[in-house]
């Protein structure tokens, strides 16, 4: 019976592993190249937020160097928060 | 907001994607007619399922935007419908690979499973130019929501005609008079299908959180680039 089972993927019409497989490799690739590219769309966007909140935080320290800010505040916020 | 779980729902993704793809290729057995090549079956089906329900959660929330007018619900409808598409495209695309194999065409007119999906696709491909031709952001949004409505009532109609038509070579997942899918199968491809709708809600929020930081910014760049009034340069909190 468990010899049978083997056998019948064999008997049956489907494409031999070696073709079959650049057919299901591809499918899976598509997926994948869909999902990082997806991923490094998001990620550029993430760079360009970023690079819009430096400037906006360089815009309040500008208006806060006019008397309100603290001595050595600036320094401490344009450091980047690890 | 939108970012908070977000980090546990990408791990939570990655290891169910992981054990699912570990379950296809290792555990699930060779399909007895199609052998090898019915491995995509696991990716296809499972991105058309979400995809189709993507499509229908978008029209929930668009339901959600039009009873509310909070502008919220048009985030979500909006993203959701956006992520469906880009699974749409992956859709089609893995569809065509495994047609090429399985019936020596990319693609065949005349089976109503692959023409009705497509006709989704491209009912929801109208939808971004539908809503950027409108200028005014109320009415955008207000527009898109009864677009996302009606397309949305349009997919399970879709559905259930095609299920209904006399299908020639579209194989049906949970096969009735055949018989249905073996025992490993089956479980490679729910948890292949948990691992999808995971993988939707996850890129869902990520969108939502990418857009909402980017909004934060915008508003905090008006807030200080508005003229100063009475000395004080203190930004208005997020109402929300």
């Amino acid at each position: 019976m468990l010899e049978l089972a083997t056998l019948l993927p064999l008997a049956a019409p489907a494409l031999p592993l070696d073709e079959a497989g650049k057919y299901v490799a591809g499918a899976y690739v598509v997926f994948m190249v869909l999902l990082v590219v997806y991923v490094g769309i998001m990620a550029a966007k993430l760079g360009r937020i970023e690079k819009e909140l430096r400037e906006v935080a360089a815009i309040a320290e500008q208006r806060n160097k006019g008397g309100q800010a603290a001595p050595g505040r600036e320094a401490e916020e344009a450091a980047p928060r690890v | 907001m939108y970012g908070k779980g977000l980090k546990p729902l990408s791990i939570a993704t990655v290891a169910m994607l992981a054990l699912s793809l570990s379950l296809v290729f290792f555990y699930a057995p060779l399909d007895a007619d199609q052998g090898f090549i019915q491995k995509i079956f696991y990716v296809h089906v499972p991105l058309a399922i979400v995809a189709l329900i993507g499509f229908i959660v978008g029209g929930v929330f668009a339901i959600a935007h039009l009873r509310t007018d909070n502008r919220k619900w048009d985030a979500y409808s909006y993203v959701s419908i956006h992520i469906s598409v880009i699974f749409g495209v992956a859709v089609l695309i893995t569809g065509a690979i495994w047609a090429k194999a399985s019936w020596g065409h990319w693609w065949v007119w005349d089976e109503p499973t692959l023409v009705s999906f497509l006709i989704v696709f491209l009912l929801y491909a109208t939808y971004y130019p539908f809503r950027y031709a409108i200028e005014d952001r109320d009415r955008q949004a207000r527009y898109a929501s009864v677009f996302a409505v009606t397309a949305g009532a349009f997919v399970p109609l879709n559905f259930m005609a095609v299920r209904m038509a006399q299908s020639l070579v579209h194989p049906r997942t949970f096969a009735t008079a055949e018989g249905g899918m073996p025992g490993e199968m089956m479980l490679a491809f729910l948890c292949m299908l948990v691992a999808i709708g995971l993988l939707w809600t996850t890129l869902v929020k990520f969108e939502l959180t990418a857009k909402s930081a980017s909004g934060q910014v915008k508003r905090l760049r008006r807030a200080l680039d508005a003229p100063v009034a009475g000395g004080s340069s203190r930004i208005a909190p997020e109402v929300s």
